[in-house]
């Protein structure tokens, strides 16, 4: 396709550097990042996506903006508060780039959209905000073969690891399935340092741009964890479990399904 | 003997189990955590039963949602 001179210019910086460069670059511009959930992890992993000239970015988000999300969910604006999340990220992210091609999907992932939705992108981004989601996110990837970055933030402490299905520990080997009702608060009933969101989803974009362009090493069966007040990053090696439920070698997880939600992620406060 | 709890280097009771484990390190939650000894992921059945040696390295892996919240 060829870079034209503006984007050159807008991406010179990305073009400079010795791994990137222009057929990298032109790579990213090709290249269709799916991100589930327009929230805290997803805003920062739309902007840097959209400013790096993802070509295609997918966003998925059934929700709308709410003055609670805005102290950490930095793609949307006071004046967006009652507007669809998927929208209010769509015109943030058409403003940084008008190279990228978004497309949203205003609907929650469930087991019967999710695979058709997957199946049209390079890499996927996790900001879901639930176990169910998290899981249904991790099973759709392994059945439609494709890379993606798990996250999640609680409090001060964050985590992420980068899954390629049938290469690399997934979410299901280390956790197997969603834990008890009741059992694990939810982000509205334990809170969250906002910031912590922006390090962990751009974290995730890296992972995401460095798939894309095959290069450096991936946080693969590699859980990163990440303390902000201790400023601590650890990295906790996790081989495959070969008693996983959907990528060991028995497998019961046959075709996709939905976890039950517990309720207690489901209130609003 | 000598464990090493995420990173940490703990001085334990010989034998100590995984579950009397938990209960030391003061994991209120147990259920939202999975346990990895040297790299294996343990199984829930087994934490009562599994018992520690000199120079184990133990990982508690927490659940973590977040990312979106309404």
């Amino acid at each position: 396709m060829g870079l034209s001179e503006q984007q050159i210019e807008r991406y010179s910086r990305h073009i400079i550097l010795e791994e990137v460069g222009g057929q990298g670059q032109e790579k990213l511009l090709e290249s269709k990042v799916l991100i589930v959930g327009a929230g805290g992890l997803g805003a920062p992993a739309a902007l840097y996506l959209g400013a790096a000239g993802i070509g295609t970015i997918g966003l998925i988000d059934a929700d709308k903006v709410d003055l609670t999300n805005l102290q950490r969910q930095v793609i949307h604006h006071t004046a967006d508060v009652g507007v669809e999340k998927v929208k209010s990220a769509e015109n943030k992210i058409n403003a940084i780039n008008p190279d990228v091609t978004v497309k949203t999907y205003h609907q929650w992932a469930k087991a019967d959209n999710i695979r058709e939705i997957v199946r049209e992108y390079d890499f996927v981004i996790d900001g879901t905000d639930n176990f169910a989601a998290k899981f249904l996110v991790n099973d759709a990837c392994w059945f439609e073969k494709k890379a993606y970055s798990h996250a999640g933030i609680l409090r001060f402490d964050g985590q992420l690891i980068t899954v390629v299905p049938g290469q690399s520990t997934c979410y299901r080997c280390i956790f197997g399935s969603p834990p008890p009702v009741g059992s694990v608060p939810s982000c509205s009933q334990a809170g969250v340092l906002g910031v912590l969101a922006g390090v962990i989803g751009s974290l995730q974009a890296t992972e995401a741009i460095k798939y894309l362009l095959g290069i450096g090493d991936l946080l693969t069966n590699t859980l990163l964890t990440y303390n902000a007040l201790k400023m601590q990053f650890r990295r906790v090696n996790i081989k495959r479990n070969p008693d996983c439920k959907l990528c060991g070698s028995e497998p019961e997880i046959t075709e996709l399904i939905d976890e039950e939600q517990p309720v207690c992620d489901l209130e609003k406060d | 003997m000598k464990i090493v709890v995420n990173g940490e280097e703990f001085e334990s009771k010989d034998g100590l189990t995984i579950s009397e484990l938990l209960v030391e390190q003061e994991v209120k939650m147990p259920d939202m955590v999975s346990v990895e000894l040297n790299g294996e992921i343990l199984k829930r059945s087994v934490f009562e039963t599994a018992s520690l040696n000199e120079g184990d390295k133990v990982e508690f892996l927490y659940f973590m949602g977040g990312g979106q919240w309404d």
